[in-house]
């Protein structure tokens, strides 16, 4: 399968389009985007299928033309589907030679230029430095593609091992002229049950390369399908809502509430606990029955349990790294099976609670899921500050939704300031560092004993009065 | 709570009245040390286990609990339940005693409303230790009331950590009892309150505080015959008093009134057995203040003549009354009495008629182990309180004494009711251990003041009589009495050879000033005395504390073994009920014995079609039926009722015995009362109940036994049963209309689906069947690729 004949048109058509827009809107004044200028001259797709997520790993070495003018920025192609599933974007440069090579981080957002042509969506790349005419340099492009692979069988027996699909495009989807590319597709075993051919396609153990295929057009697609096995566990925590309290009286509680599911082949027909429990080769292999939850150092009073009570079963590692908390839920999961459950956890207030320059506190928190190889579909974050904290502030490093809203617990009377923080579609790439910025006054931390002590007090104060008063009627 | 007024006379100079003040605090603090123990000792089960509801009932009450805390009490009045006896459904508002609920959604409001974070969970799992600490506190104003403050304490002391209380109040056993013993207790102070004040203020609050018992338990009944039967008791002894009326009267009349708001009693209140004995002896009361009222007015003769006429007129009434009462509950099959009170009158009543009363392990009459195991020393203690309670006799103290006796007598029908018996002994005890106390600590100090001088004796004598004069309330009526006193107590000394009663009986006379020259113990039998008193305490405690720590505080949904390797953790109940309600619809219906009724609709939110409320014999017959048939029969009478998932609980795995094999007989037996084909000797083999090779076939061949042992021979290869202990009959079968779904990890409990019906093509069945397996998608997926 050729890309179309017709895809050059429209790209040109496209291009036109984006050069008026980007005119009009005057952002990129000095660089209009898509430059004739840059093309691909080599890449190198490598796509890890071994687990549950779906990591690729792209090297592109970029050419600025001779005569364009200065580069700032480079476009990266997505499918609309593939855009939906894609949960982080990394960028890298590559500087120097050899010994020295270092790599520096770029930012990368998602193109405000949407027209792109067959729904195709847009990343951009920003380059720390522009890319100046007949310069080259190489650009290491890291992402995360979630419920990319597609049960097939769809439902499956306890003895039956999972069988995946993948899809995806022979040739980098690319909206610049890419003069020389290989796709590599690694998958967990040699089981491969089929694998579209797009010549010259290659197979060797576990890995399908793809080309090398030279000279592709802008936004040439050539949709390949590789069917294979993959008994990874499927886990995906469908909504995860944690919350973070802070006391100042020096604690952290963090409670989280999973809401599990195998996200894998559904499982059909019957359970037997003796297949599963005599022959655990062989039966249920997709299926799970612990993760692992890699939690803070110093974490204290760990508890782990769902609506109808405690689980007995997990154990809490603890060094002064990190600790690894290995839950199991109560039954394992097989394919369509959920689970839902919480854990919780306190953490010493002065690890994660710091003064800033100007004053102010910041909470410094790990974003995203301590689960290890799982996807959060719906991460809600819910920073509690102590009452009185005033003027909150978000600092994170990517896109979220976010607002605030007042939350009330012990003996709260004007209640808590909460940040809340939503993200969708959340793997481990997301497990970094954010900040909660907010004002707030020591003194407000005694107001809660005052009360208590108060209300002691009036409590005794009328038990006086009482005593010391006579209420009857008659005199006696 | 403080009592520093009781003896004003003694309270004359300031230092009295320090003492006074200083003992007031004193109790206080001894009061809430009380609390805290009644309260703690509670905790094991937290401790031990974790913070959750415990076994059947419990669980019951706090999804009803969580209903109400959701949706408001008026909701909550109007529920009607459809997840539970499915189709029939059942009228929650309308049929459960709401007093539990209420208490335990009021405490989460408020707590709620202080912004203080508590789940339902949490206020539930707490009800019972708090309402413990209650009943301790009402016991001690209940045993002051009767015998003195000394008496009240020592009674709360030991009500705390009674065992058969703690069994019932754990934390997490959130029944009925847990708040019904407090207001049982409070129901009773108020009642002997009120006889002794004669204020129509306490009766008022009995009134209500009885309302708060028919709220709360179906064994306010128990109040409402015992107090008419104390009054009738009162009357027959002459000891007829405006106090006795206040104190009967308005609790008839107001008491009644608010039982009937109650919805699930109505109109029981004034149409049902239980209650006439109240009306009678209301009519009685008033029959006999007339009497007085009369008499007071008339002359002796005149008095006479009236009587005469009026009883002749009188008894003619009565007759006529009582002929159309008798008439009327006659007519009713069950003479107007409830099962389970029947039982009690005649014990064996329910094993005759109702098994699946019967079948309940807490409805059998208790064994004399469980008398020592629940009440332990205060089995001994009793009758010495006893005899001080008739040292001297007042009406309140021959409350206790009645209490006690019919306590005694109901506890010996029902296990269950050693509950009820419980209070009553700890009051009986406590008085008891307070006399003995008193009268060893007392000669002690004579002999002190004697050694040293004659005058220090009498001041210590004086302090001794001013710290005690709280104790003894009734110290004019106890001088009279004394002589009486000593001459009964040497003829009870012989026939109670127990060493510590003897001390008790030998030490009441030298409680009196101008006797004790005579009657004072020697220093070494007090000293001995006391040192016994205090070792057979230590005795109790050390009992109840590990009662409370063993014996009742494993919340049964969980079960441990300790091995040698470690503690092993049994979780499988909710480990299944975690699976149904996550991985199944939500609107399937879940079949099993009734037992787990309240678990599965509270843990796993499934439909089920029985449950622990056993209102319908013939439904819960319909199950054990479906149970004890084949398979196919089985599955037609489960498909009838639209379930689709059968669930047993299965123990010979891990050797777990109260299973469903072991429950089995009993699905038998009220399947067989309602649907005559199912036999219990077709499942016995010479009356012996076995599921080895020399079961019936109609046993091997039953739906319980098949879903209980499917597969479970390929485990050792033998089939060897560790609860009955030996190999089972049938070892190697399919099952034909159920497949399995779900078996927990110690196997302890298997979930099974209904298959569903075949299609009815009558000589295609064999070739649908084989072809069904070709085309499976999994075959299909590996031959075709959509993309070629």
């Amino acid at each position: 399968m050729a890309p179309s004949p017709s895809s050059l048109p429209t790209a040109i058509s496209s291009l036109l389009l984006l050069l008026l827009l980007a005119a009009a809107v005057s952002v990129y004044s000095s660089s209009p985007v898509l430059e004739g200028g840059i093309r691909v001259v080599s890449a190198e797709k490598r796509i890890d299928l071994t687990g549950s997520i779906v990591k690729v790993f792209l090297t592109l070495k970029v050419e600025n033309a001779a005569a364009a003018p200065e580069a700032s920025q480079v476009l990266l192609a997505f499918t609309p589907t593939e855009f939906e599933r894609l949960a982080i974007v990394k960028a890298a440069r590559a500087e120097g030679r050899r010994k020295k090579k270092m790599y520096i981080p770029h930012a990368v957002k998602a193109s405000d230029l949407a027209a792109a042509p067959n729904g195709h969506r847009l990343y951009s790349v920003l380059l720390s430095s522009a890319l100046k005419s007949a310069e080259v340099t190489t650009l290491e492009v890291f992402y995360v593609l979630t419920h990319s692979l597609e049960p097939f069988p769809a439902e499956i027996t306890q003895s039956d091992p999972q069988l995946v699909y993948y899809r995806d495009s022979a040739v980098l989807l690319s909206p610049y002229h890419v003069l020389e590319q290989t796709t590599y597709l690694k998958m967990p075993s040699n089981r491969v049950e089929s694998f579209t051919r797009v010549d010259p396609t290659s197979r060797t153990g576990t890995e399908v390369k793809y080309g090398t295929y030279y000279d592709q057009l802008p936004n040439s697609y050539v949709p390949i399908l590789v069917h294979y096995e993959n008994n990874y566990p499927f886990a995906v925590v469908e909504e995860l809502v944690r919350k973070v309290e802070i006391s100042h009286w020096g604690n952290v509680q963090i409670t989280e509430q999973y809401k599990l599911r195998h996200g894998g082949a559904r499982h059909k027909g019957v359970f037997s606990r003796l297949e599963y429990q005599s022959r655990p080769s062989i039966s249920g292999l997709s299926s799970f029955k612990n993760l692992l939850a890699r939690l803070p150092p110093r974490v204290h009073s760990v508890y782990y349990r769902d609506e109808i009570g405690n689980i007995s079963s997990s154990h809490l590692r603890s060094d002064s790294h990190k600790s690894e908390l290995e839950i199991e839920p109560r039954y394992p999961l097989f394919g369509g099976w959920h689970c839902t459950f919480t854990i919780g956890y306190g953490l010493p207030l002065q690890d994660f609670v710091l003064e800033s320059d100007d004053g102010r506190r910041y909470t410094n928190l790990t974003f995203g899921c301590p689960l290890l190889d799982t996807v959060v579909d719906d991460l809600t974050i819910k920073v509690v500050l102590p009452e009185g904290s005033k003027n909150p502030q978000a600092v994170v490093p990517f896109v979220v939704e976010q607002h605030v809203e007042t939350s009330y617990s012990y003996l709260d009377v004007v209640g808590r300031t909460t940040v809340v923080l939503k993200k969708k579609n959340v793997v481990g790439e997301h497990n970094v560092p954010f900040q909660v910025y907010y004002e707030f006054k020591p003194i407000f931390m005694l107001a809660e004993p005052l009360m208590l002590i108060s209300a002691v007090f009036l409590f005794f104060v009328a038990c006086i009065a009482y005593l010391h008063m006579d209420l009857s009627i008659r005199k006696s | 709570m403080a009592e520093p007024g009781s003896s004003t006379a003694a309270a004359g100079d300031g230092g009295g009245r320090l003492r006074n003040a200083f003992g007031g605090v004193l109790c206080a603090f001894t009061l809430l040390l009380i609390g805290v123990l009644a309260f703690s000792i509670r905790l094991f089960s937290v401790i031990k286990y974790e913070s959750v509801i415990h076994e059947f009932d419990p669980y019951f009450n706090f999804r009803v609990t969580q209903f109400l805390s959701k949706n408001g009490i008026y909701e909550f009045w109007n529920w009607f339940d459809d997840r539970t006896w499915y189709p029939l459904g059942r009228v929650i508002g309308g049929t459960v005693y709401p007093g539990l609920t209420l208490t335990a959604g009021t405490l989460w409001w408020l707590l709620n409303s202080l912004n203080i974070p508590l789940s339902v969970e949490t206020v539930c799992v707490f009800t019972a230790p708090i309402f413990s600490a209650n009943a301790s506190w009402a016991t001690y104003l209940l045993t002051k009331e009767a015998k003195g403050t000394g008496a009240g304490l020592m009674a709360a002391t030991i009500l705390a950590m009674v065992p058969s209380y703690i069994s019932r109040s754990v934390a997490g056993s959130y029944d009925n009892e847990a708040v019904a013993i407090f207001a049982l207790i409070f129901t009773f102070y108020l009642y002997v309150k009120t006889l002794n004040t004669g204020s129509l203020f306490y009766a008022t609050l009995n009134a209500l505080s009885y309302f708060y018992m028919v709220c709360s338990w179906g064994g306010y009944t128990f109040i409402i015959n015992l107090i008419p039967m104390h009054v009738l008791l009162c009357i027959v002894t002459g000891r007829y008093s405006s106090r006795l009326y206040i104190a009967f009267a308005p609790l008839v009349i107001l008491g009644t009134l608010l039982a009937a708001l109650v919805p699930v009693v109505g109109f029981n209140a004034v149409m049902t057995s239980e209650h006439f004995a109240s009306f009678l002896v209301f009519i009685i009361l008033h029959v006999v203040a007339l009497v007085y009222y009369i008499k007071g007015l008339l002359t002796p003769r005149l008095f006479k003549v009236a009587m005469t006429l009026v009883i002749s007129v009188g008894l003619a009434v009565c007759f006529a009354v009582v002929a159309i009462l008798i008439a009327l509950v006659a007519s009713s099959p069950t003479k107007g009495w409830s099962g389970r009170s029947l039982s009690l009158l005649d014990p064996t009543y329910a094993s005759k008629y109702i098994p699946i009363i019967a079948s309940v392990s807490e409805h059998q009459p208790p064994t004399w182990p469980s008398y020592f195991m629940d009440i332990n020393v205060l089995a001994f203690l009793i009758p010495a309180g006893i005899i001080s309670c008739f040292l001297p006799l007042s009406d309140a103290s021959s409350f206790m004494v009645l209490y006690l006796v019919t306590a005694a007598y109901f506890s010996g029908v029902m296990v269950r009711l050693m509950l009820v018996l419980a209070p009553a002994a700890c009051i009986l005890s406590g008085i008891a251990l307070s006399e003995a106390f008193n009268v060893l600590t007392r000669s002690i100090k004579c002999q002190l003041a004697k050694l040293f001088d004659d005058s220090p004796a009498a001041s210590g004598d004086s302090s001794a009589e001013s710290s005690s004069a709280s104790t003894a309330s009734t110290n004019s009526a106890k001088n009279e009495n004394r002589s009486e006193k000593t001459k009964t107590i040497p003829k009870e000394k012989p026939s109670k050879n127990r060493k510590k009663e003897r001390e008790v009986a030998e030490s009441v006379p030298v409680k009196h000033k101008k006797e004790k020259k005579l009657l004072v113990l020697p220093m070494e039998a007090s000293a001995m005395g006391i040192l016994l008193l205090i070792v057979l305490g230590g005795f109790y405690v050390v009992h109840c504390v590990w009662a409370a720590a063993e014996a009742y505080s494993a919340p049964s949904i969980v079960l441990t073994s300790r091995s040698h390797d470690g503690l092993h953790v049994f979780d499988d109940f909710r480990e299944a009920y975690a699976w149904l309600s996550h991985n199944t619809d939500v609107d399937d219906k879940v079949a099993s014995w009734w037992d787990y009724g309240y678990q599965t609709t509270a843990m796993a939110n499934r439909t089920v079609i029985v449950d622990n409320n056993t209102w319908n014999n013939t439904h819960i017959a319909t199950v054990g039926t479906a149970m004890s048939s084949p398979e196919k029969v089985a599955w037609e009478i489960f498909n009838s009722l639209d379930v689709k998932y059968v669930l047993v609980v299965f123990g010979g795995l891990v050797g777990y015995p109260s299973d469903d094999i072991n429950k089995f007989l009993w699905m038998v037996r009220i399947g067989g009362g309602v649907f005559p084909h199912i036999k219990e000797p077709d499942y016995l083999r010479d009356g012996n109940y076995r599921v080895d090779a020399q079961a019936t076939p109609t046993m091997l061949n039953c739906l319980m036994y098949k879903l209980c042992y499917y597969r479970f021979v390929e485990t050792d290869g033998k089939g060897f049963d560790r609860v009955r202990g030996y190999e089972i009959g049938k070892k190697h079968f399919k099952l034909t209309h159920f497949e399995e779904v779900f078996t927990t990890h110690h196997w302890m409990v298997r979930i099974y689906k209904l298959k569903p019906q075949k299609n009815r093509v009558r000589g295609k069945l064999k070739k649908l069947k084989s072809g069904s397996k070709t085309s499976s998608t999994i075959a299909a997926g590996r031959n075709k690729n959509p993309w070629q």
